[in-house]
């Protein structure tokens, strides 16, 4: 397969096609327009759907109707439209609809600045709309892995019944690289997955109301709303087996960097950087940033390491919360941040890996 | 072995467009890798426009570096923005036509220059005062093979065959300073 170069918001979007997506609706801002811009040209080429709906708000709920037909389905935006959606987002997941969506995220809060941010990690992993559900959230740091995980992750919502986030900053949704593209799923493959549906998607039941089809974001009955909740603590539960984590030269490393998105790709070429100058640093890449990779910070050597900085593109930082239940007290915690649409400077990481090893 | 170039001008100068061609170049032409970057915010025509390119051998970190190994300059407000992001030992490209060169208030970095504008207009269209500066860019770093770089152009103007001749003398042109300059 020949790399091409693209875009990364063009390539999550033709991923998706690739993976089987046939129904997009969406509502422009930056730095997300080039998703529904290639997919509105791309969409109708292999007999999909494509809206750009009145608002964030709408389309959201039009996926959700999509998807409740059995139709792999998408939406993407940028923070402020995210936070827009995530009424549509939790009723999918109360319903059990899969879908996926993209954030491709920028400097907040508020309409905040529409440059590169990491500023909605919170938002992304601990509570994307009411009522404390919970996504496999992916996190790329490059193009290519932008492609990766967003072909699957409408397996994994199709798997579980439940929405898949991909978090990807602006710089990864602006920037081009070469890419790889997966294999286009035939007619016949979509078909199949679309019929797999069918035990609960609104298909087109027979008129039989025993046994059609109910999408239902809640339940009247309290009894079957806790059972509901139930069920979804258990399949969170089961997602450790899904989690994804970068883990480069951490053994011997006297400061370890834990950074995803762009600043991993910042951060490990810093790692380079300095280990070409004989220092010991390594680095921790959660690709899942929910569930968090906790248990690869058991493999740091707290004999020797010195501390863990923590690079994000968000003041205050955010991921450093799920960083400190992963190194659980062994060594301190250093932040190397910036924010408001300022991208990560690899010369401050050198700079601030520096100050923790003059000690 | 890894290059970073920092393009910027007037929005409606062709920076973009010049940096996607040189990295989808570099994409099509070499197993290395590529990034290519646009900043991106209030642009307009006439506003200020950049993008970052980064060729590499190796795996690349950051897709804008703060500090660059190449710097092409379209218009007189980016010299003074950007200059102090070249390297010592760096190379400045300037559109000569309108970046003055006494502007350059930098001894250490070695200046190539190019009347692309003029240039562009005595060709008949300003338009491609852009492809007449990657062919000096292509010409005097050899980062990408020329031919490449051309097949490149080709391709991307594929469905508008009439504009081919134009642009091919404007980066043969390019190419042709960009080597006298070596």
């Amino acid at each position: 397969m020949a790399r091409v170069l693209m875009k990364g918001c063009e390539a999550i979007a033709e991923a998706a096609v690739r993976a089987g997506c046939r129904f997009f609706a969406g509502y422009p801002i930056t730095p997300q327009n080039e998703i529904p811009e290639y997919l509105a040209r791309r969409l109708p080429e292999v007999g999909g759907v494509f809206v750009q709906g009145e608002s964030e708000i709408a389309s959201v709920n039009m996926v959700y109707g999509a998807a409740s037909a059995g139709t792999r389905s998408m939406t993407s935006s940028s923070s402020p439209g995210i936070a827009l959606k995530s009424e549509g987002i939790s009723y999918c997941a109360a319903a059990r609809i899969p879908m996926v969506y993209a954030n491709i995220s920028r400097g907040g809060p508020g309409v905040g600045a529409i440059q590169p941010a990491q500023q909605d990690y919170f938002q992304a992993t601990r509570a994307s709309g009411n009522g404390g559900f919970e996504m496999l959230v992916l996190a790329p740091s490059t193009v290519q892995e932008a492609v990766d995980l967003t072909y699957a992750a409408f397996d994994y919502a199709d798997r579980d019944r439940n929405p898949v986030l991909i978090l990807a900053d602006g710089v990864i949704g602006a920037m081009m690289e070469p890419v790889e593209l997966p294999p286009m799923k035939t007619d016949g493959e979509i078909a199949a997955i679309k019929a797999s549906k069918a035990g609960w998607a609104c298909t087109g039941h027979k008129l039989d109301y025993a046994n059609r089809a109910w999408i239902q974001p809640g339940q009247w009955d309290t009894a079957k709303m806790q059972r509901e909740n139930e069920r979804a603590a258990a399949l969170y539960a089961s997602w450790e087996k899904d989690i994804q984590v970068e883990e480069y030269q951490v053994e011997d490393a006297e400061v370890v960097i834990a950074a995803y998105g762009v600043c991993a790709r910042i951060g490990k070429s810093a790692v380079d950087l300095c280990r070409a100058a004989g220092k010991k640093v390594g680095l921790i890449r959660p690709i899942t940033v929910h569930p968090f990779p906790r248990a690869a910070f058991d493999h740091i050597n707290y004999d020797i390491c010195r501390a863990v900085l923590d690079v994000e593109m968000s003041i205050p930082a955010q991921m450093v919360q799920d960083v400190r239940m992963g190194v659980k007290g062994r060594c301190p915690i250093e932040t190397c941040l910036c924010s408001g649409g300022n991208i990560m400077s690899r010369e401050a990481v050198l700079s601030a890996v520096d100050a923790i090893l003059a000690r | 072995m890894e290059t970073n170039l920092c393009v910027a001008g007037f929005g409606g100068q062709g920076v973009m467009t010049l940096g996607k061609f040189l990295a989808s170049a570099a994409c099509d032409a070499t197993g290395k890798n590529v990034t290519f970057f646009p900043s991106y915010g209030a642009e307009q025509r006439g506003g200020t426009a950049n993008c970052f390119v980064v060729i590499s051998d190796g795996m690349i970190g950051a897709p804008l570096g703060d500090v660059m190994d190449d710097l092409i300059v379209m218009n007189g407000p980016s010299l003074s923005k950007f200059l102090k992001t070249l390297k010592p030992g760096g190379t400045l490209f300037i559109n000569s036509s309108i970046v003055e060169e006494g502007d350059v208030d930098r001894e250490d970095v070695k200046l190539v220059k190019a009347p692309v504008t003029e240039m562009a207009l005595d060709m008949g269209s300003a338009k491609v005062l852009n492809v007449v500066m990657l062919g000096v860019y292509v010409g005097y770093t050899e980062v990408v093979p020329p031919e490449v770089v051309w097949e490149t152009i080709e391709h991307k103007l594929g469905s508008k065959p009439k504009l081919l001749p134009l642009n091919r003398r404007a980066f043969e042109a390019g190419l042709k300073l960009g080597r006298e300059q070596r």
